[in-house]
């Protein structure tokens, strides 16, 4: 939205030119043209507001979306790229009077499938009398045998429902399509609340809007009562894919909302059939599993064998009720398309009524006669695949050539089960704020629903989508559609309530820090590690850099340069060609994709181990990150690079980085989660600052002040150097600062004191008195500093050598190599994986 | 016929196994045909957990999961089963094929419903393309339905050579139709599947084969194998077996162990394992009859 500020004194109606799309029914206007009523307080307030202000304040709301990192990952995108959230500034509007039939329709449909799913698992009646076709159970992929005759905890087979809505042209809701299997959403849907209620406050407020943290109370009661033991704090994780997930920002999202453990399965373990997360300080039981894993990859024993996100023994563990799963292993079967043509039966025969809601009107070509019609009826029907795995795209049989038609034709005859076919419905139409002014795009509503006790509770809200275009057939994020809040109006004052923490006289006060997943552990390791790595490159080439742009007009050979330049060689781990000129070399270390050492890459690295931790860092280091991204975007010249310019943007990385150090070191309480990411720091620096001065000191230099002054520079030294030392550039006192001197926070020994502290208050998990290997290579490493003479160190032989100093820094740099393995040999080695074992392939039969 | 069976999987891995999770179906079970009268199931290292339990299947099949550091594994299958001499008189005269499909997908009766779940494509018995076509010569309308599996299991014995270099465990059956070989597992699955495409229904079994040997020399110990074969629903009498690798009806020299839609669902030990390096698996069976 870009409306600029009219000059005239009335400001122009935001909404005034509003229409809808002939024929279909619109959420806003009437038929002939006036304010429905549930939407007349929003337009007064919007138009109250005027245009320009509005505009403001959603540019301020579009940076919370990108500095939140909300985003949503498209299928099919190789490279994962997260693309920024899109929500629009007008909300979706619905009064009471229009919500509480779809509440109720709602609820009940809830209520019948949860028993479709019982029945289907267990006697099987509506097979057996005829209701549901068996094909649809025998024939399904999401039919899982193993999981047959199980029954959940508390008879819950649908912790969690959602159901997407859409409302016909007379204004009738019907349902498209049933979520059981992994339903997501409701994080983008709380989520767009907040922005919402923050870019327009008092418009939020004055409109009597019911909130949604109550729907998500009872979501989390209703889950904690499913777990099997009668605990006072039942452990919930909630199970996600990993940040590969199209979704994954909000499994993030709504574990830190609603304080569960966000894992992946390689957290988990069974054992003595029950599950248990691996921690640092050991294993610690779950008692129930939020999965956002479809059910038939969750256990490579009894369900699918080459699933890489499944848990081993799980479903022994859940047949001897030792860990409750929400939605239960099976609730994916009822997920097709396909089963819509017969609830309405089934909704006869089990609850002994009809259907509230309907469906919209759906063909299973599985049976003889609707396959008739859909051959029949093909190019004004909307195909879809019956058991889809993944998202499926329909087919719009409008948009069919004829070759086209015959050609789906002939795959619905071959294997007609395989095929559902619908009525197109016109969606109902809603205003979306575009840069010429108000346009109707056609919408759904994804509707949400928790279990509670014995009933199920409707989310007041919901995620609204709308169509990218004004003939957009399809609404969804996939075909790039946008997303609005959802507003369901209280007809009394609202009651305030919230999941947000809060002060709280009778939660116990806590100090955990042993709650660290091993996988986190690593992964904040490993961030330390790079975020360090990267801070050093960038120091690197901004010395090489200015150095170099101070030569050019003193037009010498400069050894110091060449050294340094050795140092930048060893750091991205490529060996510069000899074509390329320094300039160059140093353009490609910070901006080549092809280098894997490249800054740019290590950055890379960088901001994606964060995104895999992103619930364990605060939204303003993230923000940090992001930035850090942002800075190499811009290309380069490799040709003829500009120094200046690698001058400018290493100082700006060398700030950003400062900043995340700090913020992420400062924010954190002193907990496991920082003990490793300062632990990963403090060996990178080391294992950097040791690499820099084995290339520049161990050997003499003809002007060794030069090469002094640059390695203090790059160690962020020479400042501290020059006001001990004004007169002299020396090497012993150069070694002294950044190699021993242990209140030098740049020194090796600096480093090495502080890893020995961590080494010591990290769980233990060896028995006895012995130190572990890492405590050992620590001390070892921290000893032989704090024995070293500096002055002898540093005494030189008549070839310029000096052996000493590179005796102890090869030392140190094959032990503090073995230190990051040691540690990771015992804390963080978590990361193997299961595997299938083969079955013998000649074990079988000899003719007779 | 009694027979006694001893069925012994050893697992050899090259570095150490921390935990394992195990699905066994060794426990033969009890049908029409047969009577399992004992039975024993060892497992070395002692399995942590250890569950027997009843599949949808009908099968006995054991969990187990050892949680000790091990190298290797021993699952030792013993027992003693009563079998009977196969029937004297088949329903020949029976319904034809294309009628037994259009029960199976029309009618609800408790035993043709759960035989309706044996019509559809499974993980090891896809429909791949070629098998409706290579099995439609035994399908002429109208014929009794199993004269028609009797006829497609003599052509698949004539057509397809034994061959236990050509196949492993993950052929797709698809291939083995191209390959023209294969070993019983591929057989029974090609067979099953071919049935299937024509909408019948279909089960795989596992299970042992006695064998005699050569005139003149004595009983190998050990030397026996697995066996797998296949099984068709004739409504209002049963599941009838049939044995592609040898173009016979299975009798008192077959025992079966278990039934599902495919090897996938009744593999003799399956196992998930974390650690272990390389492995190795040896297998011994051992029918004997008793007299």
């Amino acid at each position: 939205m870009s409306q600029t500020p009219s000059p005239s004194a009335a400001p122009e109606p935001v909404l005034d030119r509003y229409e809808g799309a002939p024929d279909a029914y619109d959420e806003l206007r009437t038929r002939d043209g006036g304010v429905r009523e549930a939407w007349r307080p929003l337009v007064d307030r919007i138009e109250q507001m005027g245009g320009p202000a509005l505009s403001q304040r959603w540019s301020q709301a579009r940076r919370m979306i990108r500095e939140n990192g909300i985003s949503f990952i498209l299928y099919g995108d190789e490279r994962a790229q997260d693309r920024p959230w899109n929500l629009s500034p007008l909300p979706a509007v619905f009064g009471p009077k229009d919500w509480a039939p779809l509440a109720e329709g709602l609820r009940q449909r809830a209520t019948l499938l949860e028993m479709v799913l019982a029945d289907l698992h267990g006697p099987q009646n509506l097979l057996a009398e005829g209701v549901v076709p068996a094909a649809l159970v025998f024939g399904s992929p999401y039919y899982l045998r193993p999981c047959q005759g199980l029954a959940p905890p508390r008879g819950r087979w649908l912790p969690f429902y959602a159901a997407d809505v859409g409302r016909s042209p007379d204004g009738d809701f019907q349902v498209l399509s049933d979520r059981t299997q992994t339903p997501s959403g409701a994080g983008y849907a709380l989520e767009n609340r907040i922005i919402i209620s923050r870019a327009l406050p008092e418009v939020f407020r004055d409109c009597r809007v019911q909130r949604l943290a109550q729907f998500f109370n009872t979501f989390r009661e209703t889950l904690l009562a499913l777990a099997p033991r009668p605990h006072d704090q039942p452990r919930v994780v909630l199970l996600s894919p990993g940040p590969h997930d199209p979704t994954y920002f909000e499994h993030a999202y709504l574990a830190r909302y609603l304080g569960f453990t966000l894992v992946e399965s390689g957290d988990l373990t069974v054992r003595d059939a029950r599950v248990f997360l691996k921690m640092l300080g050991g294993l610690q039981r779950v008692d129930v599993i939020v999965r956002r894993v479809p059910d038939f990859m969750c256990d490579p024993l009894e369900l699918r064998s080459d699933s890489s996100n499944g848990i081993p023994g799980l479903l022994q563990a859940v047949r001897d009720g030792n860990v409750a799963i929400a939605n239960p292993l099976g609730s994916g079967l009822i997920h097709t398309p396909a089963l819509l043509p017969f609830l309405n039966a089934a909704c006869r025969r089990l609850l002994g009524e009809d259907l509230l809601l309907p469906s919209v009107q759906t063909y299973w070509c599985g049976q003889a006669k609707s396959r008739a019609y859909v051959l029949e009826n093909l190019t004004t029907l909307v195909i879809k695949p019956a058991f889809a795995q993944g998202p499926s795209v329909p087919t719009f049989g409008a948009t069919l050539s004829r070759a086209q038609a015959e050609e789906l034709a002939a795959r619905i005859t071959a294997q007609p089960q395989n095929y559902i076919a619908q009525e197109p419905l016109l969606l109902s139409t809603t205003p979306e704020l575009l840069a010429d002014g108000p346009q109707p795009r056609h919408s759904v509503l994804r509707a949400f629903l928790t279990a509670s006790m014995d009933k199920f509770d409707v989310m007041p809200g919901g995620l609204t989508r709308v169509g990218p275009r004004p003939d957009a057939l399809e609404v969804s994020l996939r075909a790039g559609g946008g997303s609005k809040d959802t507003w369901v109006l209280s007809e009394g004052p609202v009651k305030g309530f919230t999941l947000l923490p809060q002060p709280s006289d009778n939660s116990p006060l806590s100090r955990g820090g042993a709650d660290l997943p091993s996988r986190v552990a690593d992964n904040l390791f490993w961030l330390a590690r790079y975020a360090e790595r990267a801070e050093g490159i960038a120091r690197l080439c901004r010395v090489i850099a200015s150095r170099r742009m101070e030569l050019i007009s003193e037009d010498v050979d400069d050894e110091a340069l060449t050294r340094l330049l050795g140092v930048l060689s060893e750091s991205v781990g490529v060996t510069f060609d000899k074509a390329l000129t320094l300039d160059q070399a140093v353009a490609h270390s910070v901006w080549s994709t092809e280098w894997i050492g490249s800054l740019r890459n290590v950055v890379g690295t960088t901001t994606h181990l964060a995104r895999m931790v992103r619930d364990r860092l605060s939204t303003d280091t993230f923000r940090i990150l992001l930035a850090l991204e942002d800075e190499l975007q811009t290309p380069t010249d490799f040709e003829k690079p500009d120094l200046g310019r690698v001058v400018h943007a290493m100082d700006r990385m060398v700030l950003i980085l400062a900043a995340f150090a700090g913020l992420a070191m400062d924010g954190m309480t002193r907990g496991h989660a920082w003990r490793f990411l300062d632990v990963g720091r403090r060996l990178e620096r080391a294992t950097t600052t040791t690499t820099l001065l084995a290339k520049t000191t161990t050997k003499a230099a003809e002007r060794d002040d030069r090469l002094l002054e640059a390695t203090l520079e790059v160690a962020d030294s020479g400042i501290t150097y020059r006001r001990r030392y004004p007169l002299r550039m020396e090497v012993a006192p150069a070694v002294d600062l950044l190699l021993t001197d242990e209140t030098n926070p740049r020194s090796v020994a600096f480093q090495l004191h502080h890893l020995n502290e961590q080494m010591s208050a990290l769980p233990e998990q060896t028995e006895g008195a012995q130190r572990s290997a890492q405590q050992k290579l620590a001390l070892a490493s921290l000893t032989a500093l704090r024995l070293a003479e500096v002055p002898t160190l540093c005494s030189t032989t008549v070839a310029g050598e000096r052996p000493a100093l590179s005796l102890l820094l090869e030392r140190l740099l094959r032990d503090l190599p073995a230190l990051s393995d040691a540690l990771s040999g015992q804390y963080l080695s978590h990361s193997a994986v299961s595997r299938q074992l083969a079955s013998d392939p000649n074990a079988f039969d000899r003719p007779l | 016929m009694k027979l006694r069976i001893v069925h012994q999987t050893e697992y050899l891995y090259t570095e150490p196994v921390s935990v394992s999770h195990h699905m066994a179906h060794l426990v033969p079970r009890n049908s029409g045909s047969q009577t399992c009268l004992t039975r024993e199931l060892t497992i070395s290292p002692e399995p942590a957990i250890r569950r027997e339990r009843v599949d949808s299947f009908g099968n006995r099949c054991v969990y187990f999961s050892i949680q000790e550091p091990h190298s290797r594994l021993v699952v030792l299958s013993k027992a003693l089963v009563d079998v009977l001499p196969a029937e004297q008189s088949l329903p020949f005269s029976g319904q034809a094929w294309n009628v037994v499909r259009q029960r199976l997908a029309t009618e609800h009766r408790p035993d043709i419903l759960s035989a309706y779940g044996f019509v559809f494509p499974s993980p090891y018995a896809v429909h791949a393309p070629g098998l409706a076509e290579y099995a439609r010569p035994s399908f002429a309308e109208g014929r009794p339905l199993l004269e028609t599996v009797a006829d497609l299991t003599k052509r698949i014995y004539q057509d397809f050579k034994y061959d236990p270099t050509s196949t492993t465990v993950s052929t797709p059956v698809g291939e083995v139709l191209r390959l023209r070989r294969g070993v019983c597992q591929d057989f029974a699955h090609l067979q099953i599947a071919c049935l299937r495409t024509h909408g019948l229904a279909a089960r795989y079994v596992s299970g042992y084969l006695l064998t005699k040997p050569p005139p003149g020399q004595a009983r190998l110990v050990g030397a026996d194998a697995s066996h797998a074969w296949l099984s068709v629903f004739v409504p209002e009498f049963g599941w009838v077996d049939f044995d592609p690798t040898n173009n016979v009806v299975p009798g008192e020299e077959h025992v079966q162990v278990a039934v599902g839609r495919d090897f996938g669902d009744v593999a003799p030990v399956r196992g998930v394992i974390l650690g272990g390096g390389q492995h190795r698996v040896i297998v011994s069976v051992d029918v004997e009859p008793l007299t």
